[in-house]
């Protein structure tokens, strides 16, 4: 249990989701990687060229500081103490008290994303240069989608599965706790 | 009898085809130099472009070309030598010159190997060596060659790029003076001179030997054993001054001259030179500032051949030899006299036993002429006519062009017996095996290099291409794969696997880097500033848009500096620039690069300016205006920022 709530922590260390884009001009995609705190180039000077990009067809530049990225990390700890003194105390209940709370807060946070998307792909600029009716430019929650020339691919990284896996253990010792 | 006419004529067609052309043309051969779309070469080739002054890079096998990079020849297309950031890369101490002959491509060597760091080549009219990086692809610095015309038997590196050499083909009078032609013997001298290149490069001569009065045709270094010495072909030893095609081949025998470096080296260390002076000019770029600065230079250091025993001998050589060649192991030298019909190889170890028991025939003005029998190795005997030049495969063989005989003919180190030999299309020049004139070729292709094209391509008029053959060497029998049409005048070329080069090869320039005094970060910094009549644009280029993109308060009569910062980070993503009217080439700025061009406008009206390259879908788009007033108008100076008009008062 100690070790599935401190595996929360790697989200600092490591990047939770990336999106990129290929497009037959760039045969390496470019990308963006999202982590609890920051927005950050896949490869270097890549949000400098998907903001490049996005603005002939009037999305926001993605920008360098969010307000999620004040609290989020304060979340995250929050989180992790939870988990610890839940490990601490033993208690089957609590584990999955905190497996709940950090299931809803993985999900409100997967919303939270799905706002943002929504928000770039169609909150655009009326005096955009490329317009086509019709056409969306909301990146997927996760999997592949076909935007204009790019085909944009959203996948969780690193500290998505390690976030998973701290949430297994804590069910691997609920169970464990109850055979006890 | 019509079918007997057309069956004749299928049973000619392909006979004559393949008899009388090679035959390079079945199926086979087709895919052993097809790279299908999407797939890259498997070496450089860097093949100099003669009297365009250029350097042009070919893929191998495939024979394609990919850049030219301007060199010794202002480049319109790239503002090489119109923009003022490479205005002084072409400054001589004759003032600039716009043109050269660029000859001898030769690859940066780390113990004998191809290292891939820098391609040097040579300027024979002019006498200057210039470095092109193999990282940027750009010429990076140029000296200029004092004492020296005809700067011909240039630029070859030794084994871990101490040195690049630079051999004067003409010898003039030293020190240049105003004297009768005719007192040419004794009066006129051969500059050789070795430049020191430093960890980044960077050139300095480091002395000149004052050599006799021959013409210094080619050179290269010794390698292994011989490491240390340079060996130079020489020709005219009859030191005439007219008529050299007949009475510069009147002696049976030439010379190479064996130049002991090391030894150079000691009578530096020791003060045995004469600092003389001079004036010649070293132009460098520097990566940083983006600028290149051209800096006089007042002396150079000169060591006496005749007044300094051990420093070099010559060896005599059969009939004005080109080539000068060493093998792979060090051991063999290998002369091509141009009007012989053998080649002759010289023995390293031969050379140092003469030396050393005084094996000598006399001497030229006080240098001691080795006995021939006692360096010879041996001879490839009735090879063909007219051998140039010869580069090694690795594995035991030779390979050498025949100018008059128009082909190559693959020989055997050692038993100097011939394996083989290949015709060229047509009267071949120098011939290129990647690594070929280092200690480790990789000897599965070599390219020859043709002088004379005739029927060989489809006909553009008087002036032809000339061309580049492709011959695969891996077998017992070279087999001619391709046959390919090249830039300017090919004399000799330098080849690589393109794994060695591919890596360093730059992305992009990093605007955190670029420390250009005019250059500007960011849209936001973009300004017009004058300086009386002197007006500074500072501008920056993105997708897909120019700031500022209209100017206004500029006057006939000022001097307009547009200083253009391409603030792409990305890869491939260059932006031109044009002026109407500017009586200057376009800039094209690679991104994080700054470039200037100069625009004295001459008529009042408001004129527009555009990029060149393609750079987006929105290209058509990016343009802007500067208006014009008149002399002394009272128009203030103002910009465009981002939709705003910025100063204005």
């Amino acid at each position: 249990m100690i070790v599935g709530a401190l595996l929360l922590l790697s989200l600092f260390v490591f990047p939770m989701w990336k999106i990129t884009l290929k497009a037959p001009q760039y045969p390496e995609p470019i990308g963006m990687e999202i982590w609890i705190n920051k927005i950050a180039d896949h490869n270097e000077n890549d949000l400098k060229n998907i903001n490049l990009m996005n603005h002939y067809v009037g999305m926001k530049p993605i920008p360098e500081k969010i307000p999620e990225f004040r609290y989020f990390p304060g979340i995250v700890i929050g989180a992790t103490v939870l988990g610890l003194i839940a490990g601490f105390i033993g208690n089957r209940k609590f584990y999955m008290v905190w497996l709940i709370i950090v299931a809803i807060l993985g999900i409100l946070g997967m919303y939270d994303f799905y706002l943002w998307e929504y928000d770039y792909g169609h909150n655009l600029d009326p005096t955009a240069a490329i317009k086509i009716p019709g056409q969306g430019y909301q990146p997927p929650l996760i999997g592949s989608k076909d935007i204009l020339n790019f085909t944009a691919v959203s996948t969780p990284m690193i500290g998505t599965y390690l976030l998973m896996g701290g949430m297994l253990l804590a069910v691997l010792a609920f169970f464990r706790a109850r055979g006890e | 009898m019509l079918f007997v006419l057309s069956a004749m004529l299928i049973v000619l067609i392909p006979g004559c085809n393949s008899t009388e052309k090679g035959g390079a043309l079945s199926g086979d051969i087709a895919e052993r130099v097809y790279v299908a779309p999407g797939e890259l070469d498997e070496f450089y080739a860097f093949i100099s472009g003669g009297y365009s002054g250029q350097l042009s890079i070919y893929g191998l096998p495939s024979g394609r070309l990919f850049r030219v990079v301007p060199v010794f020849s202002v480049d319109a297309e790239k503002a090489y030598g119109f923009n003022e950031e490479t205005k002084p890369m072409l400054e001589t101490s004759f003032g600039t010159i716009p043109w050269d002959d660029a000859h001898h491509p030769d690859l940066s060597q780390t113990d004998g190997v191809v290292d891939g760091r820098w391609c040097f080549i040579n300027a024979n009219n002019t006498p200057r060596i210039a470095r092109v990086s193999l990282s940027t692809f750009e010429t990076e610095e140029i000296i200029e060659i004092p004492n020296s015309a005809g700067n011909h038997s240039s630029s070859f590196v030794t084994e871990n790029t101490e040195y690049v050499v630079a051999g004067t083909r003409f010898s003039v009078p030293y020190p240049q003076r105003d004297m009768p032609i005719d007192e040419y013997k004794g009066n006129f001298k051969g500059a050789v001179t070795f430049i020191k290149v430093d960890d980044e490069g960077h050139m300095n001569i480091e002395f000149q030997i004052m050599m006799p009065g021959f013409n210094y045709d080619l050179a290269h270094p010794g390698r292994g054993a011989s490491h240390g010495w340079m060996f130079f072909s020489t020709y005219n030893t009859e030191e005439a001054s007219s008529l050299l095609e007949v009475n510069a081949s009147q002696n049976d025998k030439d010379f190479i001259a064996a130049i002991n470096w090391k030894k150079a080296e000691e009578y530096m260390a020791a003060g045995k030179f004469t600092e003389v002076e001079t004036d010649y000019r070293h132009n460098v770029w520097d990566e940083s500032t983006q600028m290149t600065t051209s800096n006089q230079v007042k002396t150079v250091r000169i060591l006496d051949p005749a007044e300094l025993p051990g420093l070099v001998y010559f060896l005599p050589t059969p009939k004005s030899p080109h080539g000068c060649d060493v093998d792979p192991s060090g051991e063999y030298i290998i002369g091509s006299g141009k009007l012989a019909a053998s080649i002759t190889a010289h023995s390293f170890s031969k050379m140092l036993e003469a030396i050393e028991g005084e094996k000598f025939d006399g001497d030229a003005y006080g240098i001691p002429i080795i006995n021939y029998d006692d360096v010879v190795a041996g001879s490839v005997e009735q090879a063909g006519l007219g051998p140039l030049h010869t580069e090694f495969d690795g594995k035991g063989y030779g390979y050498t062009t025949f100018f008059i005989s128009s082909e190559v003919v693959k020989w055997e180190i050692g038993t100097w017996e011939v394996i083989d030999r290949a015709p060229t299309y047509y009267s071949v020049g120098h011939l290129m095996i990647p690594g070929g004139n280092s200690r480790e070729p990789f000897g599965k292709y070599v390219v020859a290099m043709n002088k004379i094209t005739k029927d060989r391509y489809l006909p553009t008029g008087p002036e032809l291409t000339h061309s580049a053959q492709l011959y695969d060497i891996s077998g017992d029998k070279m087999e001619l794969l391709l046959d390919f049409p090249t830039i300017g005048e090919p004399h000799y070329a330098a080849g690589a696997p393109a794994d060695l080069i591919m890596p360093n090869s730059m992305k992009f320039y990093r605007l955190e880097d670029n420390n250009h005094p005019y250059s500007i970060k960011s849209d936001a910094e973009a300004r017009v500033e004058r300086d009386g009549s002197e007006v500074h644009i500072y501008m920056s280029t993105i997708r897909s848009h120019f700031t500022p993109d209209n100017i206004e308060g500029i006057m006939v009569g000022d001097k307009v500096y547009f200083h253009i910062t391409n603030l792409e980070q990305d890869y491939d993503v260059p932006h031109g620039v044009s002026m109407i009217g500017a009586n200057t080439s376009e800039l094209l700025i690679m991104p994080g690069q700054t470039e200037t061009f100069v625009w004295e406008p001459k008529r009042v009206g408001v004129w527009p300016f555009y990029c060149t390259d393609f750079c987006s879908a929105l290209h058509q788009e990016m343009q802007g205006y500067v208006r014009v007033s008149p002399e002394g108008s009272s128009v203030p100076l103002s910009w465009s920022l981002d939709g705003e008009k910025m100063g204005g008062e």
